[in-house]
């Protein structure tokens, strides 16, 4: 269905955003502080040691592959944490009830999943950017592997919260499914360090390209060509955002 | 034009139960219209139908002449609903909470209306407290003004009074008696049946997801509320199958202190009191006292609604 209520959507989004920004220091500062403190340690246990076959310091390396984790969990969290915090406090009803069609709603709630990835990411890139070498070879890379992977993990995030019926539910998703697959997506490794079998299994990890993607824009080096995987991102974009807009649409595990 | 027109709406969840049954019913517009039924009724599926947080199973639903199922955007506009269950949003303060749903409604905020409508619920001193502070009176109240917020044509209202003391209560009422005056048609279930009928123009008794009756209050009234012939005997009557047969025209029921006789309706607007009367002083002798009490609503919808389970029963 066409939007027709572009004041309800800016609304919802904006309430999105006032929500994450109540409680800064959970959503903000506490996300981009875990970030650097994974950096510290690694710049500690790690000391100059250079990446193999990358011709660059293991810090350099972890820069953008810890923003970009703190990105995909805080998209995650964003949309995931409203939606189940709307089902226990009864708010759910409010956005059924409102009059926005499923890609309003999806549209709010994604656009403010991206915001807070970016402000997160921001923050910690800020705070790192007087300690490490880091230049912005790709602007467009950047943003577009940062933007994309913010919109599948506010998308997961919203099916999360939807299939979920308590906060052990989405616990349970956070710590068993999208915590691996950060952890798992090159964030901390080049593949190339990895056994056979384990490249195979990150080269089946979407989030892996992300990542890849996503530190290529910064360091211009990755272990796979971002060009070429544009495809597989974009199609990921297109794929979670319609998934999200159709179970949307059905109401699925909202209505009865 | 009719606020709502709801024709054979049915809904049956998936364990089987059918919690509304082909259910007919018009809501004029400009109406107070009371929905009455125990709990477990049908009410709540009805309003959560219309507020589109239940599918229907089968039916249609025209809302102010719009197919509301087809036109559900357009439609939601229009309409207000306080759900039965208190909800809040705990990071944002009563009028942060009244700003947020006017704009989901598609409306730029309106201060002055917020304003007047924290007044009117008593929330003004409270509007910039986190909702987490507020009591459960006053999250109630909330919910209230968020279904006015957007200035619908129609309002639901679902026990929105419950958990509400006595005096804000009656301000309440108050307020929505305005705002009916004013054109705004009101849906109201409530368990406060003499609320109902003092405030409500129309009504509609649903019960095990049939409707039982609906139409004007009024004519409710006339046309099924009875009156009833108390005698006081100070003593229990037992009635027997000869009582029965004599006074089986007045639907006679003993009680504790006497007897008590149905009066009929006579043309011009008299009842049968005198036949009755004489009746019951040929069975049992003179009272010691006498009165005639009508019924009122809740008399009326006990007796529907236990006729209704003694039919299911059968």
């Amino acid at each position: 269905m066409m939007p027709v209520n572009p004041r309800g959507t800016w609304t919802l989004f904006q309430r999105e955003i006032r929500r994450f920004l109540k409680v800064k220091m959970q959503t903000i500062f506490t996300p981009a502080l875990t970030a650097i403190l994974y950096l510290v340690i690694f710049r500690y246990a790690m000391g100059e040691r250079q990446v193999p076959g990358m011709q660059i310091d293991y810090f350099t390396f972890l820069v953008p592959g810890l923003a970009m984790m703190a990105m995909m969990q805080n998209a995650f969290a964003n949309t995931s944490s409203s939606m189940m915090m709307g089902k226990v406090m009864g708010m759910q009803i409010y956005l059924l009830m409102a009059p926005l069609s499923s890609i309003e709603v999806v549209a709010a709630f994604l656009a403010a999943a991206v915001v807070r990835a970016v402000v997160v990411a921001t923050v910690f890139l800020a705070v790192l950017y007087p300690f490490v070498d880091l230049q912005l070879l790709h602007p467009g890379i950047i943003l577009l592997y940062g933007v994309a992977a913010s919109i599948i993990m506010g998308g997961l995030g919203l099916i999360g919260g939807m299939w979920a019926k308590d906060f052990d539910n989405i616990a349970m998703i956070t710590n068993f499914v999208i915590m691996p697959l950060t952890f798992l997506s090159g964030v901390f490794y080049s593949v190339k360090q990895l056994p056979e079998i384990w490249q195979q299994f990150n080269y089946a990890n979407p989030f892996f390209y992300l990542t890849d993607g996503f530190r290529y824009g910064f360091l211009g080096i990755g272990d796979t060509d971002p060009f070429a995987s544009i495809s597989i991102v974009i199609g990921s974009v297109v794929v979670t955002v319609l998934g999200c807009w159709y179970l949307w649409q059905t109401g699925w595990r909202m209505k009865e | 034009m009719s606020a709502l027109e709801i024709n054979g709406l049915t809904k049956t969840y998936a364990n089987g139960k059918t919690a509304l049954n082909n259910v007919t019913l018009t809501v004029p517009q400009g109406s107070f219209f009371a929905l009455l039924g125990p709990n477990g009724a049908g009410k709540s599926t009805l309003i959560n139908m219309l507020a589109d947080i239940v599918r229907s199973t089968s039916g249609e639903v025209k809302f102010f002449g719009r197919n509301l199922f087809a036109e559900r955007e357009e439609c939601k506009r229009r309409m207000g609903v306080v759900p039965q269950e208190i909800a809040f949003d705990p990071f944002f303060t009563p009028r942060e909470v009244l700003r947020f749903t006017s704009g989901l409604f598609g409306c730029k905020p309106d201060e002055a209306w917020i304003d007047e409508l924290l007044e009117r619920l008593e929330l003004t001193q409270h509007q910039a407290k986190n909702t987490r502070q507020l009591s459960g009176g006053m999250r109630r109240r909330l919910l209230v003004a968020q279904a006015l917020v957007h200035r619908p044509e129609l309002v639901i209202l679902d026990e929105p009074t419950a958990g509400v003391d006595v005096e804000l209560r009656k301000r309440l009422w108050t307020f929505m008696r305005e705002l009916n005056e004013k054109g705004i048609t009101i849906l109201l279930t409530t368990h406060y049946l003499d609320e109902a009928e003092e405030l409500c123009d129309h009504v509609a008794i649903i019960d095990q997801g049939n409707l039982l009756t609906a139409r004007p209050m009024q004519e409710m009234m006339s046309d099924i509320a009875s009156s009833h012939l108390w005698l006081n005997y100070g003593r229990e009557i037992q009635l027997t199958a000869d009582d029965q047969q004599a006074l089986a025209g007045f639907e006679p029921r003993g009680h504790d202190d006497g007897v008590c006789l149905k009066l009929g309706q006579l043309e011009g607007g008299k009842t049968t009191f005198h036949d009755a009367y004489q009746a019951a002083v040929g069975r049992f002798g003179p009272p010691i006292d006498a009165g005639v009490r009508s019924e009122d609503l809740e008399d009326v919808f006990l007796r529907l609604t236990a006729k209704q389970s003694k039919d299911q029963e059968r």
